[in-house]
């Protein structure tokens, strides 16, 4: 049985082992088989009108972009029927951590060969078949992808991607500092039963030290998608199509570890995975691991952006457990520890979904820590997110990248920018 | 164009192990490269599949110390009699008598016989010429054998070469003139039986003719060593194999050595095949397994940057002189990191052949210690090697060792000399000095 983060009828925020919502009494069970089968109904919430998530003072006690010291932990706000858009945990999104800053601001970032950004790759790329070597440019390409003369690897196909359907935008880049791209993006819309559209995206992260992390990530970012694609086609209810999607992405994963690995230490092969569908007025959002969602609102000035995903990762749950201060967790070494993933070596497959249901234009941001790691809070990313996304999710997404590399490009990035609410055909 | 039937050659797959993930700065990249040969001779699905490719000659020691004990000629007769019951029908053979010269025992008319119960019976009555008398000239039997091997028109050529003293009757460089002929021409296994052989003598013929090197220092082993070794011999399938690094620009290949089952230097033995390519002779394979530790030196590059570092390749030269036959390929990769923990990660089995190949010097620095009185020196370096020989699960090197030193601490390497040795148990640990394990499971 899906599980459901708001009340579909009041959008109350909801305990995972809620029966009834505590705000209007809705039998949760009858309400997620009903969701499963129809599309999401606006509420008939009391004022009838759907309520815009909270403005004002947690914006202001948040320390500019930049990462100093955690803020105080806030006392969630329990007022009933607050959250038209809550993030699973409150206290996420009321009070989002300072991540302490990765090594990247060391000095002497060094290029990859040949290409010192990938951005003018892009405006430049013409695909003539006999390329001389990026990286000493007289030797030719053999075949296995190795300069024939000095050795260097070329820039392979999944060193930069992008692509754009109605409704969504992804753009994944190996970034300035590793050596290859263990990100990995899938996009789709589909015709939902009711004619209506629903837009997909997955983004993955392979995990570097378990074997073969980009196909990890394929693997995952592929299955996700095309359950998702026909779950939804099928009429299935958004995040139980989600909670779906993300066990068989794990399955996907978990096969790849069968094959015979020539490194018997090396983990198997595991990844991260996020999603995010948008169908009609309900945005939902799956994840395991680190990767995130991100709601940013077009209206910057009063309203306020959040973070839709909560990390399974060592400091999130030290957090949780009330073990530690967000300082002293973050300050920890092994604070980005991932504590949930995809792969055979899993301990258990706890899929997170949550929906969502935004009364106000914008778009969803969903992507890896190689983006979130120079603009952690959604304050920060709302901060650089382009003011026009809605209209222009390309170049957003490649925007966004571009903010990663510009901070040092230290890992892969993906990001993948979705319009709300989902444009209609046409 | 006309279609060459092709002779049945085994698969032959190349993995690689290793540790790509570099420093910013490193250039060193180490890798273990495992050769495996399968669908040879010895699996029985080709039965007979080389029968008519192959030739083997026996060179047998006939100088006047085989006389001493007398069971040794006969040892050693028996024991070549038993390894002509194994050679397979169709398989070209001869028998060397070997003195200060060398002489045809059979079938003696400066050719081949091709084996069949008949011919087999014939060899075995021939060898009650064997009579011993006369001195030790090694190289006048390999260059007679490498006459009787290349009369045939086969693949592959072996010899069986038995000794019991020293070559003392040519000078050292006429035996590595001999050698330097027969390199490449043929592959040959080495036995010294008894202790009045030269251990480092011996293991060089087997080493410079790429095969392998033993002491059967009771003469009474030798029938069913003999027997084991043409077995070996029978189930080679194909031969005149080459390891082929091509590495690129601005690169070095430190060194090239085979670690797996014995160690054995390559790096000399370079012949360059095309820009930045070499070929380093492994000889002929039947259905095995061999590890290869290939070692070169690249420019550091940028974190992020990843290249190249070798093209790992075995190839078969064609018949007809064309291009080589690919049999296989792996390639050692350099991936530049600002990841601590992926790049000072030393992959298991280069640690674990670099600690082979190290074993396998100390037993021979130790050995030469002793045997010039410098006891200090000779206790450390047998201690270390009781070390290395036990952390690594080597138990055949371990318990050889326990013969000639007395261990104290295994964990530290704390042993002391043994007063007495037997001259047997010091021979057998030398010459087999170079044998490994491979990584435990
Ligand atoms: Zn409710
Ligand atoms: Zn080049």
């Amino acid at each position: 049985m899906p599980q459901l983060t708001v009340c579909p009828s009041c959008a109350e925020r909801l305990e995972p082992e809620d029966k009834f919502c505590g705000n209007c009494g809705t039998d949760l069970a009858a309400a997620a088989v009903a969701s499963a089968r129809k599309p999401w109904q606006p509420p008939a919430h009391a004022d009838g009108s759907l309520v815009a998530p909270r403005t004002g003072e947690p914006a202001a006690g948040r320390p500019a972009p930049g990462y100093g010291p955690p803020p105080p932990r806030q006392e969630p706000d329990t007022a009933p029927g607050d959250y038209g858009l809550a993030p699973p945990e409150l206290s996420a999104a009321a009070t989002p951590y300072q991540a302490p800053r990765p090594e990247h601001s060391a000095p002497g970032v060094v290029p990859r060969a040949g290409a010192t950004d990938p951005r003018e790759v892009l405006l430049t790329e013409g695909d003539s078949p006999a390329r001389p070597c990026v990286a000493c440019g007289t030797g030719t390409v053999d075949p296995d992808g190795y300069c024939g003369h000095c050795g260097h690897a070329q820039p392979r196909e999944r060193d930069h991607m992008e692509e754009e359907l109605a409704g969504v935008a992804a753009v994944t880049d190996r970034g300035l500092r590793h050596h290859r791209n263990e990100d990995a993006f899938a996009v789709c819309t589909v015709d939902l039963p009711d004619g209506g559209p629903a837009v997909v995206a997955v983004v993955c992260d392979g995990v570097s030290s378990a074997a073969r992390p980009d196909e990890a990530s394929a693997a995952a970012a592929r299955s996700a998608s095309a359950s998702l694609r026909t779950a939804l086609a099928d009429g299935t209810a958004p995040r139980e199509a989600m909670h779906q999607a993300l066990l068989t992405a794990a399955e996907a994963v978990n096969s790849l570890a069968d094959d015979h690995d020539p490194d018997p230490d090396a983990n198997a092969p595991a990844c991260t995975c996020v999603s995010a569908i948008t169908t009609g007025d309900l945005l939902t959002v799956g994840w395991i691991g680190d990767s995130r969602a991100y709601w940013i609102p077009d209206d910057r000035t009063g309203e306020q952006p959040a973070r839709l995903t909560e990390d399974d990762s060592w400091a999130a749950r030290m957090v949780e457990a009330g073990l530690m201060s967000e300082a002293e967790a973050y300050a920890d070494v092994r604070a980005h520890a991932i504590t949930g993933w995809l792969g055979a070596d899993a301990v258990e497959l706890d899929p997170h979904t949550a929906s969502f249901q935004p009364d106000r234009p914008g778009v969803v941001i969903v992507c890896t820590d190689g983006l979130w790691n120079y603009a952690e809070s959604a304050a920060e990313l709302a901060a650089v997110v382009p003011a026009d996304a809605r209209e222009h999710p390309l170049r957003s997404a490649r925007t966004l990248v571009g903010v990663a590399l510009d901070g040092g490009g230290h890992d892969n990035v993906t990001v993948a920018v979705l319009p709300f609410p989902t444009p209609q055909p046409g | 164009m006309a279609n060459f039937s092709k002779s049945p050659v085994p698969q032959f797959t190349a993995e690689v192990y290793q540790n790509e993930y570099l420093p910013e700065g490193a250039g060193e990249v180490n890798a273990i490269v495992t050769v495996t040969s399968t669908g040879g001779g010895t699996t029985g699905s080709h039965p007979g599949a080389s029968a008519s490719s192959a030739a083997v000659v026996i060179m047998v020691d006939c100088s006047g110390s085989m006389d001493y004990p007398p069971t040794k000629m006969r040892n050693a007769r028996e024991a070549t009699a038993a390894a002509i019951d194994t050679i397979r029908d169709g398989v070209a053979f001869a028998v060397v008598a070997g003195t200060h010269k060398a002489e045809e025992v059979y079938p003696g008319n400066g050719r081949t016989a091709i084996a069949d119960p008949a011919t087999r019976e014939q060899a075995k009555q021939a060898l009650r010429k064997l009579k011993p008398s006369g001195g030790t000239a090694i190289g006048t039997w390999l260059r007679l054998a490498d006459r009787l091997l290349s009369s045939a028109d086969v693949a592959i050529r072996h010899g069986i070469l038995l000794t019991d003293g020293r070559n003392e009757h040519e000078k050292p460089e006429e035996l590595r003139a001999a050698l330097d002929d027969c390199a490449g021409r043929f592959t040959c296994d080495c036995r010294g039986v008894g202790t009045d052989w030269e251990v480092k003598e011996v293991t060089g013929i087997a080493s410079a003719l790429l095969g392998t090197a033993d002491i059967v220092a009771d003469p009474s082993g030798l029938e069913a060593d003999f027997r084991q070794m043409m077995e070996t011999a029978m189930g080679k399938e194909v031969a005149d194999v080459s390891l082929r690094l091509w590495t690129p620009k601005g690169t070095r290949i430190k060194y090239v050595k085979q670690v797996a089952p014995t160690v054995e230097e390559l790096t000399d033995r370079r012949v360059e095949a095309g820009p930045r390519a070499g070929d380093y002779p492994t000889g002929s394979w039947g259905d095995e397994s061999r590890d290869y530790h290939v070692c070169v030196e690249v420019p550091p590059a940028g974190v992020g940057q990843e290249m190249l570092a070798a093209r790992v390749s075995l190839v078969l030269p064609s018949a007809d002189g064309g291009a080589p036959q690919v049999l296989s390929q792996g390639l050692v990769r350099a991936v530049w990191t600002d990841d601590m923990a992926a790049s000072t990660k030393i992959n298991a089995q280069v640690a674990h052949y670099t600690g082979q190949a190290e074993l396998a010097q100390v037993i021979q620095q130790g050995l030469e210690a002793r045997k010039a009185g410098d006891l200090d020196t000779a206790t450390s370096k047998l201690g270390r090697a009781v070390q290395l020989a036990t952390e690594s699960g080597n138990e055949d090197t371990a318990k050889l060792l326990a013969k000639v030193v007395d261990v104290v601490d295994v964990a530290t390497g704390t042993v002391r000399l043994k007063q007495k040795v037997a001259d047997a148990d010091e021979m057998t640990l030398e010459t087999r000095s170079t044998k490994t394990v491979r990584v435990k499971k």
